[in-house]
């Protein structure tokens, strides 16, 4: 295979779908200032949820029993990147439309499928994925959280950590050991864990920049009923690995610092000089490009394959493409960061600054997607 | 969906550049010799024409499909001017030129290079100079000039005009580019029969050194697949500590990089074929040669780290590809060029007219 071909974007019309989007946007964004619209796909908003969802932009792909809308992967990406440009805030409901609901779609229960799913799609239901741990953050098999079985269901106990929003979701997908600690891979599975479950405690873990977001959460002898297993039992791994070429490709994987890009155009004004002109120009097209790279591979997941080594080198490339954005800005711009600028600049420079270094570790640190790479490339 | 007899096309030429193309044609042409046996086993396959239309003596192939052939020229590192001839005879076709057969190439390439034609006597005079032809001293040359007083009824003054000079017929100052690839500076005072000039419609110098500068990243795309093969299979077989460097950590981690670089050109070279099909648009062309510039810089400094010493010798073939990186990124527009001419569109739209920039494009 010719790994480093992508094949062209599904040639679907959208333009009158990207027309709605933007006009839902530009009404409910009026008033949205640039530093908050810079929070990209962190800001969270359940009534801005609810209403995307009455619109039917969440769960666009799905079946229509579940309270989908069956379009098409390229209708649910042009919806996606409108909002991440935009600075909308989607992450009430961004989890839940990228991979929990796909995932429940693919190895849910006809029962899980009819309770869950219709409740997201009308913004009404809420996800964080539980996969890291104290122990095990990029060696993910190492997880150590446990799920016994006993009578009925299974008892629950262990950590996890950076687990987005907890704090405001209803389900957690959770990925634990079932199995021998030496079966690495195949003692694991995957369960659909409702937050409310007595045993499980959320604690803040607030980020560099002070804001909470990440979250421990601790399940002591949480029980969960049989019916919450996801999947087949022993199957997580597999299971986890196939979300994560939808958590790895899509445009939230290049558009994170946009806004600060939005604002640097706005700072140079019409007639910069010619090297903020080459600056601006060269950015815009690593961004033709990625998107370019990006829609190939949601026409691939459109396809039912498996681009997950081709989702590994659009976050690789993406994730460098947002974190150079700042260095570059603040080298055209004379301003200081400062989060309590009233200038928008500096607002969204400082915004984008504390926020940069999360984004090559997040979905999978560069240093892993790059081993996936090698892999692919026949080196490991 | 590629089309079968596009499948065919490319499957042949790849056999034929497989064939043709080994390290001993590619020293042959750095030392200045013209392959013509190579060129001729070339234009048998009719690759010249593959840019022509159906009506005007082509095979009717999509302009995408057509142009994958000069990314599989960049991957054989061909030392011939295929792509040049491939443009050239569309040019001359949408101009309504006949096709004279044989190597062609275009100017002017340089975007400050200026030539005119004025009628004289019955028929034309072309005049001025045009810097780094690519091929200038062998091949018939498909000019681009804007008609200057007096202009006769052959068409408005300051309209673009296709001119055909056959070889020879300007007074040329050799030069090459890294690789050594023929790049000649031709100076024209050159009486030309009338029937060898026609208007241009839709493309004029600017055109074409867009039309230049999406073939080149094309090739670079090809180029850059080349040098992820080559890189990967050394890695696999050069032993050191007692096994292959690529199972060190720090080698993987480069060529991930690599290939990241690869894809990102890969993808920047369809975008610039798929703009050239749909008549040229200029933003898609432009980011398409930064991008696939900057790739060939960082993918070209990753091979040759990973080659080590080895990569560094004649003897060893990566440089006929990294050469070519080095020399094609700067030709018909750097990253600067095209950059600035990206940022002052930004500029233009505005910071909220970026995103729709960025989807239109």
């Amino acid at each position: 295979m010719d790994l480093i071909a992508f094949p062209p974007p599904p040639d679907t019309d959208v333009e009158g779908l990207r027309a709605e989007v933007r006009a839902f946007l530009a009404e409910e964004l009026a008033t949205r200032r640039p530093q908050d619209r810079s929070r990209s796909w962190s800001g969270f908003d359940a009534d801005f949820s609810r209403r995307v969802g009455q619109r039917g932009w969440i769960g666009m792909t799905w079946p229509k029993r579940y309270g989908g809308h069956e379009r098409s992967a390229l209708e649910r990406y042009v919806v996606l990147e409108e909002m991440l440009a935009a600075g909308a805030p989607v992450a009430a409901h961004w989890f839940a439309d990228r991979q929990s609901g796909p995932l429940l779609l693919k190895v849910g229960t006809e029962e899980q499928r009819q309770a869950i799913l219709p409740r997201i799609t009308a913004g009404e239901c809420f996800f964080c994925i539980g996969m890291s741990e104290p122990d095990s953050g990029s060696d993910l098999a190492a997880v150590r959280t446990r799920a016994v079985p006993v009578d009925g269901g299974f008892v629950v106990n262990g950590t996890k950590l950076w687990t987005t929003y907890a704090h405001h979701a209803d389900y957690m997908i959770l990925f634990c050991r079932t199995g021998s600690a030496d079966d690495r891979h195949g003692g694991t599975s995957q369960f659909l864990v409702d937050l409310k479950t007595p045993g499980i405690a959320i604690r803040p873990i607030a980020d560099l920049a002070g804001e909470h977001h990440f979250n421990e959460v601790v399940f002591e002898d949480a029980f969960l009923p049989a019916t919450a297993l996801l999947g087949q039992l022993g199957d997580g791994w597999n299971q986890v690995v196939g979300e994560l070429a939808f958590e790895r490709s899509g445009p939230e994987r290049f558009l994170s610092s946009f806004t600060l890009l939005v604002e640097l155009v706005r700072a140079l004004g019409p007639s910069p000089s010619d090297h903020a002109a080459a600056a601006v120009g060269r950015l815009t097209a690593h961004l033709l490009v990625l998107r370019r790279l990006s829609r190939s591979v949601a026409g691939m997941l459109q396809m039912g394959e498996n681009p997950a080594l081709q989702a590994s080198l659009v976050k690789d490339l993406g994730a460098i493409f947002e974190q150079e954005i700042p260095d570059i800005a603040r080298q055209l711009v004379d301003a200081e960061p400062s989060q309590q600028s009233t200038r928008d600049f500096s607002a969204v420079l400082a915004h984008t600054i504390l926020n940069v270094p999360s984004f090559s570790l997040r979905g999978g640190t560069r240093e892993i997607l790059r081993g996936i790479i090698a892999r692919g490339l026949g080196l490991r | 969906m590629v089309s079968d007899t596009s499948q065919i096309l490319v499957d042949t030429a790849t056999r034929l550049f497989e064939e043709q193309f080994t390290a001993r044609q590619r020293v042959a042409a750095e030392s200045g010799q013209w392959l013509d046996a190579q060129w001729q086993a070339v234009e048998d396959m009719g690759l010249p024409l593959a840019l022509v239309p159906e009506e005007a003596g082509g095979f009717g192939l999509p302009v995408v499909e057509a142009l994958d052939l000069i990314r599989l020229a960049g991957a054989f590192a061909v030392p011939l001017p295929l792509a040049e001839t491939m443009l050239a005879n569309r040019i001359l076709a949408n101009a309504g030129l006949e096709l004279p057969g044989g190597p062609l190439t275009l100017a002017p390439v340089r975007p400050d290079d200026r030539l005119t034609l004025a009628r004289r006597d019955g028929g034309w005079l072309l005049s001025g100079t045009a810097h780094r032809v690519p091929w200038g001293r062998v091949a018939a040359t498909v000019v681009l000039a804007r008609c200057e007083d007096p202009c006769g009824d052959a068409g408005q003054d300051g309209q673009s005009f296709a001119a055909l000079v056959p070889a020879g017929q300007a007074d040329t100052a050799p030069d090459v580019n890294l690789a050594k690839e023929p790049r000649d500076s031709l100076r024209f005072e050159t009486l030309l029969p009338a029937e060898s000039v026609a208007p241009s419609p839709g493309i004029a110098p600017a055109e074409l050194h867009a039309l230049g500068a999406a073939v080149r990243s094309i090739a670079m795309a090809g180029a850059l697949g080349r040098v992820l093969a080559m890189t990967t299979a050394y890695a696999n077989e050069r032993s050191q500590f007692g096994r292959p460097i690529g199972k060190f950590q720090a080698i993987q981690q480069h060529l991930a990089v690599l290939a990241g670089q690869a894809a990102a050109a890969r993808a920047a070279g369809d975008i610039a074929a798929e703009a050239v099909a749909q008549g040229g648009s200029l933003l898609p062309i432009a980011a398409a040669k930064l991008r696939c510039g900057e790739a060939a810089g960082v993918a070209a400094a990753i091979a040759h780290q990973v080659h080590g010493a080895m990569g560094f010798t004649h003897e060893h073939s990566l440089h006929f590809f990294t050469k070519r990186l080095w020399s094609w990124r700067d030709e018909f527009g750097g990253d600067g060029e095209w950059g600035r001419l990206i940022g002052r569109e930004v500029a233009r739209a505005g910071a909220d007219g970026l995103w729709p920039l960025v989807t239109a494009a």
